[in-house]
């Protein structure tokens, strides 16, 4: 037993951060703070600066440009960047669809499209959700049909996370509606600019435009463009699925978030003392660190085991669960940590409101609030994930 | 970072499991180390270090066993800090307990009123662990205005035991001291509050191996119990009850690592306080939700659950529950 960092992994944390201080703009760190949307631009920016020093797709096999890092690096620069308010890396093209071309796409795809990923030339999104097909993926009904050198997708994608800044679409279609749900499935690779695809926003709940519905009418996709084989896309999703999983736990995001949350209860009076002393505040706030202190250790035996060789499998469904949980936990204290100035809402999506008269520190807790409930529905709902640990883990 | 044990102690756990299985007896445990595991080579033992304490305690939990491993382990690292050989206790022949807290102080350590005058102790100590079993009391009590630890013959004059059992197996004694004959062994609360961090980690540790027995049992149960035609662990209701209890035990292990590697270092006090509190919740959860899935078998005391579920929340009235060591986490977070 050993919980603290080896030497290498120290120096490791300190060439990040330096990096980090040396490289990230303030604004875009400040904006990110403040839980504002992001520009194109602003992770355009980031991703670039990160390419050049290679750790863009640091995680890679060093064939492909990569590092190979190993979990324990990853969780360190994951963790620094959550820190230092660094954009994450949009992990469409990187971290979800470059692992399943690696394994699995053709030396053209992998020639033609890897390189494009890391010079921020393509900006792809993820079709996999379905206005029916949740957690239930596999349900999905977005047809392509083979004519010719040509499949005609017809269907609609939804939940398409940043699908407005996107000019390339990676789906899951279904090409064989007589066979098992996840036998009739391929991974097809889409230009946003073929006709017949429309992006239509949706504002969430947090008045934010993040994601799309995108619809597919009729829409032209060259063969060329299947990865592997017809109707074996499942085993290409499923692939993926597991390819995003350190970071589940959202460790570093959780510990600053705490770390922002004892700024504003030092900063807003509750009986003309600072909210950190309340008793009550103080005890709720106590038990979620208290729970972040033990997650972050749970966290770090699933990523050290992933280094020793151990899979994460279904271990990542319970990081995934108890994570989102503390990570929803502080946004709901926060919450009501600004009191009062919870109310005003700022919109600019929604109403075209970005006024806020309260302290900077409240502008958008509300709304980071009710962004953050994503997280335990989005990847496989926390439900799905118990049933996940069931099987798994338990052999029930 | 490395979250294995190390070679020595795997081995250690792997052989106190095969003899507790067996149904060990005190001299069994002394013969296999049990007791210097706990201390350091200065100490006369070969451990003491927080992980060993945790993979002993954690194996006694697993196992349900009720000897006091850990009041006589507490009692001996007090006397070793009094210098104070304690070859003997090593070696399973003598039994030290201490007898610290009073009526009226619940879980905090002072102040005590039980004093110390003309070489003798008068004064009342309360829900004393494993009394009646010990050769030896290590009685708190003030001299001169200080906090000092003193050795009573419990059997000498002037004791009087009152025991009762124990909520986690074992006895507890109320114990009256009216002027009983002491000799002064040393110590102070620093020294105190050293000991008993190790304790509180020997508690935690032994809750988790007890939560991972009825982990097992619940699971065993969920698989074999037919209700409507079906496994109950076939219900949902039932396996997301049971993927919780998982999880949360996870994070028990984790706040345990956490206190054992902190053990000896400068924030050990706030470790103490975090692992506790997390520990004492858990361990009342996983007692709860462990009975209401087995039913109304687990209201029986012939279920083997019912002592275990017992040693489950009686942990988190140990050296502090979870709404005191809260509240210490929270005066040394300011």
């Amino acid at each position: 037993m050993d919980l603290s960092y080896s030497a290498e992994d120290i120096a490791f944390r300190d060439e990040v951060r330096s990096f980090i201080a040396a490289n990230l703009p303030k604004d875009i760190a400040q904006r990110n703070t403040a839980g504002q949307p992001l520009t194109k631009a602003d992770f355009d920016f980031w991703h670039a600066k990160l390419n050049e020093k290679g750790w863009l797709a640091a995680t890679w096999p060093k064939k492909f440009g990569g590092q190979e890092w190993t979990a324990v690096q990853r969780h360190i620069f994951d963790e620094e960047c959550a820190f230092a308010h660094a954009p994450r890396i949009v992990p469409f093209g990187v971290n979800m669809l470059a692992p399943v071309l690696q394994a699995f796409g053709s030396k053209e795809q992998q020639d033609y499209y890897l390189p494009r990923i890391l010079s921020g030339e393509d900006w792809w999104c993820q079709g996999y959700s379905e206005p029916g097909a949740g957690s239930d993926l596999a349900s999905l009904k977005t047809r392509a049909v083979r004519e010719g050198d040509h499949y005609i997708v017809n269907g609609q994608k939804t939940w398409t996370t940043l699908g407005q800044f996107a000019n390339k679409i990676f789906c899951l279609v279904r090409t064989d509606p007589k066979a098992k749900q996840q036998e009739g499935i391929s991974f097809l690779l889409i230009d946003m600019d073929t006709p017949g695809i429309e992006v239509r926003p949706i504002i969430l709940i947090d008045g934010v435009h993040e994601v799309n519905e995108v619809w597919f009418t009729d829409v032209k996709v060259p063969v060329e463009n299947l990865v592997g084989q017809e109707n074996k896309g499942w085993t290409y999703a499923k692939y993926l699925l597991t390819h995003e999983r350190t970071g589940i736990a959202g460790v570093g995001y959780a510990t600053e978030g705490l770390a922002a949350l004892k700024r504003i209860a030092r900063a807003e009076l509750h009986h003309g003392r600072p909210l950190i002393e309340d008793p009550l505040f103080a005890a709720r706030l106590a038990r979620i660190e208290i729970d972040l202190m033990a997650m972050s250790t749970t966290n770090m035996r699933v990523v050290a085991g992933a280094d020793g060789g151990q899979a994460p499998g279904a271990e990542s469904s319970m990081l995934k669960v108890k994570g989102s949980i503390i990570r929803q936990q502080i946004n709901d204290l926060a919450r009501r940590a600004v009191g009062p100035w919870a109310v005003p809402f700022v919109s600019e999506d929604l109403a075209g409101n970005t006024y806020h008269p309260g302290p900077d520190y409240s502008n958008r807790v509300a709304n980071t609030y009710l962004n953050n409930r994503k997280i335990s529905i989005y990847g496989g709902s926390n439900e799905v994930q118990r049933s996940i640990i069931t099987k798994a883990i338990l052999g029930l | 970072m490395d979250f294995n044990h190390t070679e020595e102690r795997r081995m250690l756990a792997d052989s106190l499991r095969r003899t507790l299985e067996r149904g060990a007896d005190w001299d069994a445990l002394a013969e296999l180390g049990v007791l210097g595991a706990l201390f350091t080579e200065d100490e006369g033992g070969f451990g003491g270090a927080g992980f060993d304490i945790a993979v002993v305690f954690e194996e006694l939990g697993r196992a349900g066993c009720t000897l006091p491993v850990l009041e006589v382990g507490l009692g001996a690292g007090l006397l070793a800090d009094c210098g104070q050989d304690i070859e003997a206790v090593i070696a399973g022949a003598s039994k030290p307990v201490l007898a610290h807290g009073e009526p009226g102080l619940r879980y905090d350590l002072g102040p005590i009123t039980t004093r110390f005058e003309n070489s003798a102790i008068t004064g009342r100590k309360s829900v004393v662990a494993a009394a009646d079993e010990a050769d030896l009391m290590i009685v708190s009590a003030m001299a001169d205005g200080a906090m000092r630890l003193f050795s009573v013959d419990p059997k000498g004059p002037g004791v009087s035991l009152h025991g009762t059992p124990a909520l986690n197996g074992g006895t507890v004694a109320e114990v009256t001291l009216d002027a009983a004959p002491a000799t002064l062994l040393g110590g102070d609360m620093a020294a105190l509050e050293t000991r008993l961090a190790a304790a509180t980690l020997a508690v935690c540790a032994d809750a988790l191996g007890v939560m991972e027995t009825v982990k097992a049992m619940t699971l065993d149960y969920l698989r074999t119990r037919t209700q409507f035609g079906v496994p109950i662990g076939k219900f949902q209701a039932l396996q997301h009850r049971m993927a919780d209890v998982a999880i949360e035990i996870e994070q028990a292990r984790s706040a345990v690592i956490n206190l054992a590697g902190n053990l000896h270092g400068p924030d050990r006090d706030r470790h103490v306080a975090a692992c506790k509190a997390l520990v004492s919740r858990v361990a009342h959860l996983v007692a709860e939700e462990a009975i209401q899935m087995h039913g109304g078998i687990a209201m029986t005391e012939e279920y083997a659950l019912a002592p275990l579920s017992r040693r489950l929340i009686a942990a988190g009235h140990r050296f502090g529950d979870e709404d005191w060591h809260l509240q210490r986490f929270i005066r040394l977070s300011a």
